[in-house]
């Protein structure tokens, strides 16, 4: 596939940013800042932003408790995520989300969710929504070798599947279900596409660790869905570099393997050693944007560190649209 | 006027809100029926008959068969609602509640809340529930007060046609997750129903009797039970006020709190066990906020703390009675 320079240049932004974002959340949750539960996304950044770049806002995508990556990919507005993850009044979801719950509809992320296999539904009903909608838009489940274990998942596939909606079945196999090996969690032999297959659906795999085979696999996908043909599912193999939640002690790693990761599997890396040996973009262009990455989620901590805690007057608001 | 019962009254609300709002559009398990099969679609147009004809009018994407799979079912209402559609959801019984909680009480329900109040999810489901026709113990319970007990969700329990019209066409045309509960005894209950445009607002109980010697809250099919009570009781000259909550959630409170401050004595009919009860939830209501007015302890007529059975004179032990609602009434007037 051809890229030119100002998608090569929005992918790595939009990557950094997550791992970025990821990163100072690692640090900062240690100050004891952040409370509550924070699953980090970094080193799947792949698979969010290699997908969600070829996306409209009019495209749904449903996430997961490990969502901070597909809401950035999506769009969701990074200060306002920051804030929400510090329980401040100025965040996405006013502080009443908080990591596990941030959704921006504007921008077609209907929400990361608390609860592993509760997307996989919601985006059948997007896709029906989508198809009545004829413009070749798709609502698309993001989920993990953990929630390709739920029977939410069993039954969004098949119901996609007989009702030929545009429903897309993104499975990313970071091969850690909390603190379970697939190899012992998914009883198809750690392979998940077979098991969309099984549902009778078309099913692609990808190296999850690297964008552009994320990017032109899931574009062969995206053009049969569009084009009718209904759901579709694709399987990632990726990995995540932190644990399951922060303070994970992950003493289900093996010796050296976060180092090996961090090593061989990191998509920054590759991304930047593809462009740069291919002489698309230089190293300054991409340390440029490291800069102004890290600037922004500088930004993005102060000013999610001075906002105003929301109003407890508040706390019962927004149950419901219309009160009697 | 028209006179119809109440499985036709929503049939009909049903087909005039989906041809008035493009984006009304009806999933569930044979809610056309017969896909996949030698009779071909419509072959049953929904289990309880409240379906026929939608798929013919309206077309396979806008109504639904679905498999026998009710998380997805509720799941696709609500990824269908947070995309801009209005679905009507149904469970062809309330107690696969059990199987779909999840995306009701964790994603529906939340999704408003959780996400700052900048989003709505207007899915409509409609649950058949209730005890009467030897449907035992996984097939006829009224999990209302599951619901009820849930912020985000309203609750809707009409009793007569016109309130099942009135009360579909709101819950249609509102912007909240809505449990509609329909009691399967009472599909075949006739009576007048306002034509044209009509909606029934959440939150108003219909006044059924006003007798102002006791203040009887009913919901669902004890609503008749407790008119048969009315009848005989008034045969004795004692007058009795029946409400009829309509709604759950909202629940109309001050309509509760003014009948008790008159008559000074209550009976909660609920169709259900007494423990965490819609009736122990009435009742709490009063005696926290009218105590002074009562002059006799809140009275629950509940099923008992068990499963549903199925044997008809068990069952018909389990439901609460006209005869238990009268004796009720007849305790807390003898308290003294």
């Amino acid at each position: 596939m051809q890229f030119n320079r100002d998608e090569l240049l929005g992918a790595y932004r939009r990557m950094k940013t997550i791992r970025a974002f990821e990163e100072r959340l690692h640090d900062e949750i240690k100050t004891g800042e952040i409370a509550g539960f924070t699953h980090l996304y970094a080193g799947q950044e792949a698979v969010a932003v290699g997908i969600c770049d070829q996306l409209t806002v009019d495209d749904k995508i449903v996430s997961t408790h490990r969502g901070h990556g597909h809401c950035i990919a999506k769009g969701c507005d990074v200060k306002g995520m920051m804030k929400e993850i510090y329980g401040k009044a100025g965040g996405l979801c006013k502080g009443r989300g908080g990591s596990m719950h941030i959704a921006d509809l504007e921008v077609g992320m209907l929400g990361a969710n608390g609860i592993v296999g509760g997307g996989a539904p919601q985006a059948v009903g997007a896709a029906i929504a989508a198809r009545l909608q004829g413009k070749g838009r798709v609502g698309i489940a993001f989920s993990g070798d953990g929630a390709c274990n739920q029977g939410t998942t069993f039954e969004a596939m098949n119901l996609a599947v007989v009702t030929k909606v545009p429903a897309i079945f993104v499975f990313e196999n970071n091969h850690y279900s909390e603190h379970t090996g697939d190899a012992y969690a998914v009883g198809t032999s750690n392979d998940i596409a077979s098991r969309a297959e099984g549902f009778g659906m078309k099913a692609w795999r990808a190296n999850g660790c690297d964008y552009f085979d994320t990017y032109s696999t899931f574009a062969q996908l995206l053009e049969y869905v569009r084009a009718g043909n209904g759901p579709a599912a694709i399987e990632l193999d990726t990995e995540r570099f932190y644990g399951h939640f922060e303070g994970d002690p992950q003493r289900y790693r093996g010796k050296g393997e976060l180092d090996r990761l961090r090593e061989e599997r990191d998509c920054l890396k590759a991304f930047r050693a593809r462009v740069t040996e291919a002489v698309l973009l230089s190293a300054d262009e991409l340390d440029a944007i490291d800069s102004e990455v890290e600037a922004l989620i500088d930004e993005a901590v102060a000013e999610a560190r001075a906002d105003d805690l929301p109003d407890p007057a508040g706390v019962a608001d927004d149950v419901y649209v219309e009160y009697y | 006027m028209a006179v119809m019962n109440i499985r036709e009254a929503i049939v009909s609300t049903l087909h005039a809100e989906m041809e008035r709002d493009e984006d009304i559009i009806v999933l569930g398990e044979d809610v056309v029926g017969g896909n996949g099969t030698a009779g071909g679609p419509e072959a049953i147009g929904g289990i309880w008959g409240t379906s026929p004809g939608l798929w013919e009018k309206f077309g396979p994407e806008r109504v639904i068969d679905t498999p026998i799979s009710e998380s997805a079912i509720i799941g696709a209402a609500a990824g269908a609602a947070l995309s801009g559609k209005r679905p009507v959801a149904e469970l062809m019984f309330a107690d696969f509640v059990g199987v779909s909680l999840d995306q009701i009480w964790n994603q529906m329900a939340k999704f408003r809340y959780m996400f700052g109040g900048k989003t709505k999810c207007p899915a409509v489901v409609r649950l058949v529930y209730g005890a009467g026709m030897q449907t035992a113990a996984q097939h006829s319970q009224s999990v209302y007060a599951m619901l009820t007990s849930m912020p985000g969700l309203k609750v809707v329990l009409p009793t007569t046609p016109a309130d099942a019209k009135g009360l579909l066409t709101e819950a249609l045309r509102g912007d909240d997750p809505v449990m509609f509960f329909e009691h399967k005894t009472l599909y075949g209950v006739k009576g007048e129903v306002p034509d044209g445009d009509f909606r029934q607002r959440f939150g108003e109980a219909r006044v059924v009797r006003e007798g102002g010697d006791v203040t009887v809250v009913a919901c669902g099919r004890m609503v008749s039970f407790s008119e048969k009570a009315a009848d005989k009781l008034g045969a004795d000259g004692i007058g009795m006020d029946l409400l009829d909550l309509r709604t759950t959630s909202p629940l109309d409170e001050d309509a509760i709190l003014e009948s008790v401050e008159q008559t000074g004595r209550l009976v909660v009919v609920d169709e259900s066990p007494p423990r965490c009860s819609l009736a122990a939830d009435i009742a709490a209501m009063v005696s926290e906020r009218a105590f002074t007015s009562l002059k006799a302890p809140p009275a629950m007529v509940t099923a008992p703390h068990s499963p549903i059975p199925f044997a008809r004179n068990l069952e018909r032990a389990w439901v609460p009675s006209p005869q238990k609602i009268e004796d009720a009434v007849r305790r807390v007037l003898a308290f003294r």
